[in-house]
């Protein structure tokens, strides 16, 4: 009951932010890098959330910054799952030394600390958002790769793939058509909770300088933007890193709400 | 003498240290339906699995001499509804599905088989757009024989395809797999470990233990004069029943 409100409260939470990022421009009240004062300003009636030590409307950058930071968010997270369900649904299907292969490659990718392979790969490349997106998704997938390998064991040994075999089904069919629709759960939840994931990197490397480049908003880039003015200005950390937490919570707490939606136990007490 | 459909010849599966099916040879023949029984662990199942081609047997052969394609023309219904059926696929495209994969029919005249085939299953045409878990168990294992008749095979195996039913369904569902073998002149193999039932759709019959074929004779000779003791006593406990 508690996690069904929590659930609820990350959903309008997660809506909000999803519709300021779309409608934006038209809730921005200044343009987010325009400087529209001369000081550092608290929050006020005029600025809500006061100006940063540009004179930047943090506001408005907050506002641009949830497109940028769900943007990254969501793009990097569906590579990652794209990646992590594809091999993990090979692995987990045809076993045997494909599956030794795949698992292999997991936890080689799974003994780099990932924070410094996003960072090695991100000094090479030009630290640009589109480089963000990629870099997490393919740093990010072995979870969901693990995930999905063990829900396609458990299904594979059902009647009903069996069933399929005897018509005639094509591998490609069994694991796309037949098993895929049948693991999506599982899926679902790793992505929500991915995405936090997800977000937390990205604020991680804006705030180290190797992810969204100013003048261009993230909430990671604004956090950095702070570290200077903690003590005088501290409104310009605050915000940020409220709504990275706002964000972050809601997401665990809707993936935590579909994880016990989805149990497989409950589904089946109600059939 | 009608010619065989399948025969099999010294089949052995093994499973790690464990014997499932140990030198069994036979043959379908065209047109008769060959009832096989024993107790479960006795390998009928694994023989089945075995002659359809989803497992491949550690040793012996199978031919096929009336059969060209056996992924269309040998079919098989499982024993349990419940799980045979794929809780995400709708009716109609389970069914529809070997006509698709096959290319048996152009995409747009599949609706109108499965409609053709959920008639000779005796359920309703707008069964097609329900989910398996909207079906009772009897429905559902109509469901399964449909989809194993799409591609119009010559050849079913039936594993225990009441065993899982209420009583009450076990009947009707009997009958229907009784007229649609007359009506489609197909051959069947059905296994069962309840001698009643194979006496209601067999003509032969094959008797397992352990692995091994005990006998096989015509249904007639098998119940008034089993030659082994162990078929006397599946005899025997059917009877008891």
């Amino acid at each position: 009951m508690l996690k069904n409100r929590l659930a609820k409260f990350g959903l309008a939470v997660l809506l909000l932010f999803f519709l300021t990022a779309v409608f934006a421009p038209v809730i921005a009240p200044y343009d987010p890098d325009e400087i529209v004062a001369s000081d550092t300003l608290a929050p006020s009636l005029s600025h809500l959330f006061g100006t940063d030590d540009l004179g930047r409307d943090i506001f408005s950058r907050a506002v641009y910054g949830a497109r940028i930071s769900l943007t990254v968010g969501f793009v990097a997270v569906t590579i990652s799952v794209l990646i992590g369900t594809l091999l993990g649904a090979l692995a987990g299907y045809f076993s045997g030394w494909t599956d030794g292969v795949i698992m292999r490659f997991v936890d080689v990718m799974l003994a780099f600390p990932s924070i410094f392979l996003i960072l090695a790969i991100q000094a090479m490349l030009t630290p640009n958002i589109y480089n963000v997106m990629i870099v997490i998704g393919l740093t990010s997938w072995m979870g969901v790769a693990r995930l999905v390998r063990g829900e396609y064991l458990k299904i594979r040994e059902l009647q009903y793939v069996e069933a399929a075999r005897a018509i005639g089904c094509s591998h490609f069919r069994l694991i796309f058509r037949h098993m895929l629709p049948n693991a999506q759960a599982p899926i679902i939840v790793a992505a929500t909770l991915g995405m936090a994931g997800a977000i937390l990197t990205e604020s991680a490397l804006s705030f180290l300088g190797m992810g969204v480049q100013p003048p261009m908003p993230s909430w990671g880039n604004m956090l950095m933007d702070a570290q200077a003015y903690m003590r005088d200005a501290p409104w310009m950390a605050v915000i940020p890193g409220l709504l990275i937490l706002l964000a972050v919570l809601s997401l665990y707490f809707v993936g935590e709400g579909l994880r016990e939606a989805l149990d497989p136990r409950k589904y089946h007490a109600r059939s | 003498m009608v010619s065989p459909l399948i025969e099999i010849e010294h089949l052995v599966k093994q499973f790690g240290a464990v014997t499932a099916v140990n030198d069994v040879s036979l043959s379908i023949r065209q047109g008769e339906s060959l009832g096989l029984v024993g107790e479960s662990g006795s390998g009928k199942t694994t023989l089945a699995r075995m002659v359809i081609r989803l497992i491949e047997p550690t040793s012996g052969k199978i031919n096929y001499p009336g059969v060209s394609d056996i992924r269309r023309e040998c079919q098989i219904v499982f024993q349990d509804p419940q799980t045979s059926l794929n809780p995400r696929i709708k009716v109609g495209e389970a069914i529809g599905e070997p006509l698709l994969i096959h290319a048996l029919l152009p995409k747009s005249a599949i609706p109108l088989r499965v409609k053709e085939l959920l008639d000779m299953v005796k359920l309703p045409a707008e069964y097609a757009g329900r989910y398996p878990h909207e079906l009772s168990g009897g429905e559902r294992q109509r469901i399964g024989i449909a989809r194993a008749l799409a591609s119009r095979p010559k050849f079913l195996i039936l594993d225990e395809p009441v065993s899982a039913l209420d009583v009450s369904i076990q009947v009707d569902v009997l009958r229907l797999l009784r007229s649609l073998r007359d009506e489609l002149k197909l051959t069947y193999l059905f296994i069962a470990h309840d001698l009643s039932v194979i006496g209601f759709i067999c003509d032969r019959v094959a008797v397992m233990k352990q692995g091994e074929l005990l006998e096989l004779a015509d249904k007639a000779e098998l119940f008034a004069a089993p030659k082994m003791p162990y078929t006397r006593k599946l005899l025997a406990s059917t009877l008891a029943f």
